[in-house]
């Protein structure tokens, strides 16, 4: 499963995410605690559609859970370990429940349904004021130590909550890595194959599709969970379906294939995301200068992500390369054709 | 009866192709900000914008089908509901680019300003209208797929695409007019909401919503499913008003989760 290859890639990665706050400034630090939380988000996702073939329109749903509970009760001075707990519970609870609804279809029905599912969900927080404040959402949740009985881990500062976010994730890609290379992995990626097959083999793949639907909603309740202290806030946004594209853009982004694929496009898109709401200006500066360009549209400055997001979109979805990261392997093989497919 | 219009775009795609068409609330909005320009910036009247701007939409529609979405028929729906979302992105942004985020409204046209007293109670004119257009709209459509050569070159296509094409039928080229007119259906909605709505580039994501759920609960692909599937969503919105005005918002979802656990094929369609 691993060669020698791997082991350096994730070991050099893993010691310079633990290195970089000494030399990153403290907004550079917050984007990539944000790549992490939306990586194990888009990651979550990619074990029901890369793995299991299944397109889930309401992935948000899950994270919101997580986000809602945990901000709720850091509000109301639950110990913070006990409350990211506590989301991921939460997150497990309902997508179980759904989950055992949402796995008797599959194709365009499934994504239909889960998107009907999580917009139930963003109703009942929208509409639920006591609770989850409406349209306002949570807000000022602020977490300021770990709450462990007996040690003292304060959070206060960027790196201090960037460290926690990068142990958590990495514990849980670990567990998803684990996972989606057991035997229930192979047989996840089996059932996306050929249904009928393992049906006749005597496999319920309704149940091994709904096991796969709780551990995807938990781990995208743990990103939710972390996220809301991270932002200080849980907004209704989070449970809308336009946030239950993100991870699937991502996903696409960087490859629905591989497993690391989610990842790589969630750096991907928040690295993409940053870099144009900074430098886009100098887009329209040229853009002005062109004769003929009309003025009026220069004048407006719009944030144009989505349009370059598309734009990116539309050729790696017709390419089937599996995203960047298959691309990028192409081009590795091309220049070590040694080196075999693991 | 704008949802069903809208919805019929939607379902039509669905039954001909297979597809999914996230975009179509994108083009309903496309629709409705042309007859803005049209109307209010170039002094055009009401009439000539119902006219111009489906057809402008229409192509647009082509245009992205014959370039993009033709290449992937053969592959999983996913991609292709992939691929309409990437659309989505891409006409959002441009209608902000091109009509600012501020929101917009245009007026009515003076020939149907007036309002009507049907049993002693006033009903907006155009609401009527709008009613009578949608209902002609899809008479026409449904005679058209079912009374015509055309119609039944459609369904065969649609069953059999290989067979069709084997008997010298031009499936790609079909499916780019099946496409077309669905989008000609989104513009001619996007015509007819501008007056009643407030323009503004979240349109596009709540219309699209409303319309899936017209067309999974009526079901995929039926025309006259799409018409009762509007109905019901009308009628549960309003009905929801009065009995739990908090809980209202879910019930749409709730009846679409039900259809589809119960008859995922929707109300009106067999097998």
């Amino acid at each position: 499963m691993f060669d020698r290859l791997h082991w350096i890639i994730i070991t050099i990665s893993i010691a310079g995410l633990f290195l970089l706050p000494v030399i990153l400034a403290p907004f550079d630090l917050l984007l990539l605690t944000e790549i992490l939380l939306m990586g194990l988000f888009a990651l979550s996702f990619n074990l029901l559609f890369g793995y299991t073939g299944l397109l889930s329109f309401g992935h948000a749903a899950y994270f919101a859970t997580g986000a809602y509970v945990c901000g709720y009760l850091v509000k109301h001075s639950v110990p913070f370990f006990l409350a990211i707990l506590a989301g991921v519970i939460a997150a497990l609870v309902l997508a179980a429940g759904l989950g055992y609804l949402s796995v008797r279809l599959d194709r365009i029905y499934f994504a239909m349904l889960t998107l009907a599912f999580s917009m139930m969900v963003y109703t009942i927080i929208f509409q639920w004021r006591d609770v989850t404040g409406g349209s306002d959402g949570i807000t000022g949740i602020f977490a300021t130590d770990l709450g462990i009985p007996g040690i003292s881990i304060k959070l206060q500062g960027f790196s201090a909550y960037y460290y926690l976010t990068l142990i958590l994730v990495a514990i849980a890609i670990y567990l998803l890595w684990r996972i989606t290379h057991s035997p229930f992995g192979e047989l996840l990626q089996a059932s996306r194959e050929n249904y009928q097959r393992l049906l006749f083999l005597g496999i319920d793949v309704r149940q091994l599709r709904w096991i796969a639907f709780i551990l995807a909603g938990g781990f995208a309740g743990l990103a939710g969970a972390l996220w809301s202290p991270f932002q200080r806030v849980a907004n209704p946004e989070i449970a809308h379906w336009t946030f239950s594209a993100t991870p699937v853009l991502m996903t696409v982004l960087g490859g629905y294939g591989r497993f690391a694929g989610p990842l790589v496009g969630a750096t991907l898109f928040i690295g993409l995301e940053h870099w144009l709401q900074s430098n886009q200006r100098y887009f329209w500066q040229w853009l002005a200068s062109l004769p003929l360009f009309p003025d009026t549209l220069v004048e407006r400055q719009l944030n144009l992500w989505h349009l370059f997001l598309g734009l990116l979109l539309i050729p790696l979805i017709l390419s089937f390369q599996g995203g960047l990261l298959a691309s990028i392997e192409k081009i590795g093989k091309y220049f070590f054709p040694q080196r075999s497919q693991s | 009866m704008l949802l069903f219009l809208i919805a019929a775009g939607l379902t039509t795609i669905f039954g001909v192709m297979g597809i999914l068409n996230f975009a179509h609330g994108s083009l309903y909005m496309l629709g409705a900000y042309l007859s803005y320009s049209l109307v209010i910036q170039g002094k055009l009247n009401f009439w000539l914008a119902l006219a111009i701007a489906p057809l402008i939409v229409a192509l647009v529609g082509g245009i992205l089908e014959i370039l993009f979405l033709r290449r992937i028929y053969k592959q999983d729906v996913s991609f292709q509901l992939l691929l309409t979302f990437a659309f989505v992105l891409i006409i959002n942004d441009s209608v902000r680019l091109f009509w600012g985020s501020a929101p917009l409204t245009t007026s009515l046209p003076p020939l149907l300003q007036t309002s009507m007293v049907i049993l002693k109670r006033t009903y907006p004119i155009y609401n009527l209208f709008i009613i009578v257009i949608a209902f002609l709209i899809g008479i026409g459509l449904w005679l058209f797929l079912t009374r015509t050569r055309w119609g039944k070159i459609l369904r065969a296509a649609s069953q059999e695409r290989t067979i069709a094409g084997a008997l010298g039928i031009n499936v790609p080229r079909l499916f780019t007019g099946v496409f077309m007119l669905s989008a000609w259906l989104g513009g001619v909605a996007g015509v007819l909401a501008a007056p009643l709505r407030t323009l503004s580039p979240e349109l596009a994501d709540r219309v699209i919503i409303e319309s899936f759920l017209v067309a999974v609960i009526g079901g995929l692909g039926s025309l006259p499913g799409s018409l009762v599937g509007a109905l019901a969503i009308g009628q549960i919105n309003s009905f929801g008003i009065l009995i739990a005005p908090t809980a209202q918002v879910a019930f749409p979802y709730m009846l679409m989760a039900i259809t589809l656990l119960f008859r995922p094929q929707g109300l009106f369609n067999r097998e």
